[in-house]
């Protein structure tokens, strides 16, 4: 079961170059987390959600659509999608998430925001002016679009004066730190993930947890960007006892995620493979990438227990 | 299938980014350890392209959008291919080549 490539590129790239991202969700939504810490707009370092997480949901939504649709006669008229796309925007109209799972994942970004106040680090945000990156669109090879993305984002960041960036997903931290700098030699801000920047500190934990858990490395921080360490270093100070699956750290194994906006079947297949693997090691497991979380959750179905790391992490620093 | 074999498809590809499968040994550690399953992944795709075999390369143009790029076969090459880049410079390449875009 697969979508027809040559039109899902085109839409996906359509809407980043006519619409600032993948899949255009409404700024209201994508700054709800911001809005509810009231945090400071801009300034020399900012919290950078790249909507990321953000897009969860709506990515989930669109998926449920294309599993309907994979295979199906419906999916020849994605030619006729694309043509209608560049008029006026399809995701509104098809993706729809239940409020839930939007307040679900803007709790990753405010137990992130949380966990770096406590920290003491001294952050902004950059509310609508936090861009996606083109992550997606970079995968599927349609550097036109990310390189047009690449330049606004960048404008932005001058607009703001920002000088370092604090990332929470793995691939907006790859955009930023690897991707961008590669297009544009003249970007200079410095990159982080939330992981790295609280890794160099204590964790103030006033009560360990207790119980046991496995850990997903995502591709993407384990092999991509070297955060291998950190989050492990983060756990050890929680008090959960952390088991290693059989594939770990740079040799762990795919969420399936990637092939989701092509091959939803054949990600789901690998989800499963890999939730198995984590069921072996823990009945419960810790994410550090949404994508992840969600892919992996959907192919566990309830047998296998997951949480992103900024859940734990905020548990573990008084809740 | 006929097949013409030259070099003209890796230096139309190379045009649109890095893709160097040259140190390739072709001894097949990626594809024993990619997730997909799909035997065209990454060694026999690369070979293809080195050897110019165009019709190939656009018949499994569903395979070169299927990888990943969770780069597991990349850290296990024992040449040290970037295989990553190349799926992607290849995607450039099939965008405009298949899909027109
Ligand atoms: S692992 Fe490396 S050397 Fe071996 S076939 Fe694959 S790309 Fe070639
Ligand atoms: S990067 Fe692609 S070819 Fe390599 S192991 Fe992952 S899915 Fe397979």
């Amino acid at each position: 079961m697969t979508l027809p490539i040559g039109p899902v590129i085109g839409i996906l790239a359509d809407n980043l170059r006519l619409r600032g991202s993948v899949l255009p969700i409404p700024a209201r939504r994508s700054t709800s987390w911001a809005r509810q810490l009231g945090l400071p707009v801009g300034g020399p370092t900012v919290l950078y959600s790249g909507q990321m997480v953000q897009l969860i949901p709506y990515i989930e939504a669109m998926v449920a659509i294309e599993e309907r649709l994979g295979g199906s006669p419906l999916a020849r008229l994605a030619p006729l999608g694309r043509r209608l796309n560049r008029v006026v925007s399809l995701v509104p109209l098809m993706a729809r998430p239940p409020g839930r799972a939007v307040a679900e994942y803007d709790r990753i970004l405010v137990d992130v925001a949380t966990l770096l106040s406590r920290a003491g680090v001294a952050f902004g945000a950059l509310y609508a002016d936090d861009l996606y990156t083109g992550a997606l669109a970079h995968d599927l090879g349609a550097d036109e679009a990310v390189a047009v993305q690449a330049r606004r984002i960048q404008q932005v960041l001058r607009r703001y004066k920002v000088r370092e960036v604090i990332t929470v997903d793995p691939h907006t931290t790859h955009m930023l730190r690897t991707v961008f700098p590669r297009i544009l030699p003249d970007f200079a801000v410095a990159v982080r993930s939330y992981l790295e920047v609280l890794a160099e500190r204590p964790l103030a934990v006033p009560a360990p947890l207790p119980g046991v858990r496995t850990l997903h490395d995502a591709c993407v921080f384990a092999r991509y960007e070297s955060v291998v360490e950190e989050p492990r270093r983060l756990l050890a100070q929680t008090g959960l006892r952390v088991l290693e699956p059989e594939a770990a750290g740079r040799l762990t194994e795919c969420c399936g995620g990637p092939a989701e906006s092509l091959f939803p079947a054949r990600a789901r297949a690998i989800a499963g493979q890999r939730v198995a693997q984590l069921r072996r090691a823990a009945p419960d497991a810790i994410t550090m990438c949404p994508l992840c979380l969600v892919n992996l959750r959907r192919a566990a179905d309830g047998a296998l227990g997951l949480e992103d790391i900024s859940s734990v992490l905020r548990r573990a620093t008084g809740g | 299938m006929t097949a013409v074999v030259g070099a003209e498809l890796a230096e139309a590809v190379g045009r649109l980014g890095p893709f160097d499968a040259a140190a390739c040994m072709n001894c097949g550690v990626c594809t024993a350890v990619c997730p997909m399953g799909i035997a065209w992944l990454p060694r026999r795709l690369q070979r293809a392209v080195v050897l110019g075999l165009e019709q190939e390369v656009v018949a499994a143009t569903e395979p070169v959008y299927a990888c990943l790029l969770c780069r597991l076969c990349e850290v296990s090459c024992p040449a040290g291919v970037h295989i990553t880049e190349n799926v992607r410079t290849l995607r450039r390449y099939l965008n405009r080549r298949v899909f027109g875009l």
